[in-house]
């Protein structure tokens, strides 16, 4: 059985704010299946005492003294932005118009 | 005088220390040897040949005036062009970032700057260090020295085929899951990933944060182990990196270079040893081993039987870090944008934008960490993996009761021809076998080179336990006394 369909991929793609192609769906949609049944092996481990672990390096609460240190200049943060107006980063309108 | 470019970066910070060569003569040596072979190699996305004169230029003012060197003052190294050099391009080998010139250095870089090291430029990789061959860089292939016809390895190819064409003595790279090791196996050079936590994230470009290290490569260990102490240690800026000292990795290679392994177990990991290699690896790998046991070296056989699980929950793992890392190309703030011609509004701008701008590996990686972090699958996918990531610790744990370091080949395959395996990603996935499962534990790691396999380079792996960066490489210092050095063929 298949682990993914094509419209799943459609979906995930949205949740990711990728555009792709009609061509892409069918070759993503192939891809990813082989993909995650491949990684479905995770499954096979008996592992409900097992604790997860989300990092090799076992910090917490990792705070700094609350100094000023410098930072960048408006003129450098702004230096790669697409587009620029009134000393700010210029976006596309937000909210659609007909929503 | 001797080729400047067939030297060593510790022979030549002797050199330049000692006045008998000026550290602006060994960087036009390697501006030279780069100009005359990358257009065949393409290990560089950038050379910044006049940033490089004028530091080293700095350097020799600096002995001029008589002010003490750092131990590689002078000496060239090359940067994956994954980590942020201020002024300098650094764009992931990604459309997404092209022509994006970072505000700030990586903490890496300033390290290797105040150090004196001469940053001659920036290296290809697979995009945003995801892929193991540099097939999947946006701006062109690295080809192996080797062998021009095939892949270098990945995702720091470029780096790794730098140091293999002698364009640089040294060079950065960043391993999730081998980016440095496997590499460093395909093209006969040396490639070490430290304990995770111990070299700074800061300005590395973010791919898998739990999993990401920065580390050094070279053409010897002991190289190898000057760079990693030059780039070592707490950086406050990472907030995952580890208080504590740096292990003193360049007396542990001096050590090893002395070849006794007298009362050193090394543990032959039996999921890694077996059927899993093609037989020229396994040969070279056991030649090796014999080799070691002769320089005093005892043999034990280990068993980690959680490994086999290790690549499934690695691309579990790393792909859903990735996507939520990813989410910050939106075209906002830095790099491209596209679509924005008044009629669209942001979300729309924004899915085109990361459409045009990311390549087809990163797109799989991000939908398949969507997929796995989406709910109703977490659970089965992402929060199994997790488990299936301590189940390997412990097994680490435990084979280190048995062993003072573990041993295996780099990669199941010697460097392999462009093409034979981007139409199957999973096939791509397959070359980080090996090096994966010491990523998921945070130890550190370093590939040798053991001989040759059809003519290609072969690696031998080494892991150790967390914050004994040093044991490791003793080890493949005394593994260098043993076994013939490898030279690819002239370019």
């Amino acid at each position: 059985m298949a682990a993914i369909t094509r419209d799943e991929v459609a979906h995930l793609a949205h949740l990711a704010r990728l555009a792709v192609t009609e061509q892409e769906l069918d070759t993503f949609a192939k891809q990813l299946d082989v993909i995650l049944q491949a990684v479905a092996r995770v499954g096979e481990v008996a592992a409900t005492d097992i604790p997860p672990t989300s990092h090799a390096v076992p910090l917490t609460n990792v705070l700094r003294e609350d100094e000023v240190t410098p930072g960048l200049t408006r003129e450098e943060a702004l230096a790669a932005a697409p587009d620029v107006a009134e000393d700010r980063f210029r976006v596309p309108r937000i909210v659609d118009e007909e929503a | 005088m001797a080729d400047l470019t067939r030297l060593t970066a510790t022979r030549l910070a002797e050199m330049i220390a000692s006045g008998e060569v000026s550290a602006v003569e060994v960087t036009q040596a390697r501006l030279d040897r780069i100009e005359a072979t990358d257009e065949r190699v393409h290990a560089f996305l950038h050379v910044d040949r006049e940033g490089a004169l004028a530091a080293a230029a700095a350097v020799d003012a600096a002995r001029a005036e008589g002010q003490r060197l750092s131990p590689l003052a002078g000496v060239p190294v090359a940067v994956k062009d994954v980590l942020t050099t201020r002024g300098m391009p650094t764009t992931c080998a990604s459309k997404m970032l092209e022509g994006w010139i970072p505000p700030y250095d990586a903490t890496i870089v300033t390290r290797m700057r105040e150090a004196g090291l001469v940053i001659l430029g920036k290296t290809n990789l697979d995009e945003f260090a995801m892929g193991s061959s540099t097939e999947y860089s946006a701006f062109g292939p690295t080809r192996n020295p080797w062998d021009l016809s095939r892949a270098p390895g990945g995702s720091g190819g470029g780096s790794a085929a730098a140091l293999a064409a002698y364009q640089s003595p040294l060079a950065i790279g960043s391993d999730t899951g081998g980016s440095i090791r496997q590499p460093g196996a395909m093209t006969g050079t040396v490639g070490s990933k430290p304990t995770y936590g111990t070299t700074s994230r800061y300005g590395l470009v973010a791919f898998s944060s739990s999993l990401d290290t920065p580390g050094p490569c070279a053409r010897t260990v002991l190289d190898t182990a000057a760079l990693h102490e030059v780039i070592a240690g707490h950086d406050p800026r990472d907030s995952t990196s580890i208080p504590q000292p740096v292990p003193p990795v360049v007396d542990a290679a001096r050590q090893g270079g002395a070849g006794d392994l007298s009362g050193v177990r090394l543990g032959l990991v039996r999921e890694l040893v077996g059927e899993g290699a093609e037989p020229g690896v396994r040969a070279a790998f056991q030649e090796a081993v014999e080799a070691l046991t002769k320089v005093g070296a005892d043999v034990v056989e280990v068993s980690c039987p959680h490994f086999e699980y290790a690549l499934a929950a690695y691309y579990l793992i790393s792909p859903s870090e990735c996507s939520s890392n990813l989410a910050r190309f939106d075209g906002v703030r830095y790099g491209l944008r596209v679509g924005d011609d008044g009629s669209r509004a942001l979300e729309e701008v924004m899915s085109l934008t990361r459409e045009a701008g990311f390549g087809p590996e990163v797109k799989r990686r991000i939908m398949i960490g969507t997929y796995a972090l989406s709910s109703g699958y977490y659970e089965a996918y992402y929060g199994q993996a997790q488990k299936v990531r301590t189940l390997i610790a412990r097994d680490f744990a435990a084979a280190f009761e048995q062993a003072d370091v573990l041993i295996s080949p780099t990669t199941p395959f010697v460097a392999f021809p462009f093409g034979s395996r981007t139409s199957d990603p999973y096939q791509m996935y397959l070359a980080d076998l090996f090096t994966i499962p010491v990523n998921l534990y945070g130890g550190p790691a370093i590939s040798v080179p053991c001989g040759l396999a059809d003519g290609l380079p072969v690696g031998f792996h080494v892991m150790a336990p967390t914050m004994a960066d040093d044991r490791m490489y003793r080890v493949a210092a005394a593994l260098e006394t043993v076994v013939a050095p490898l030279s690819p063929p002239d370019l």
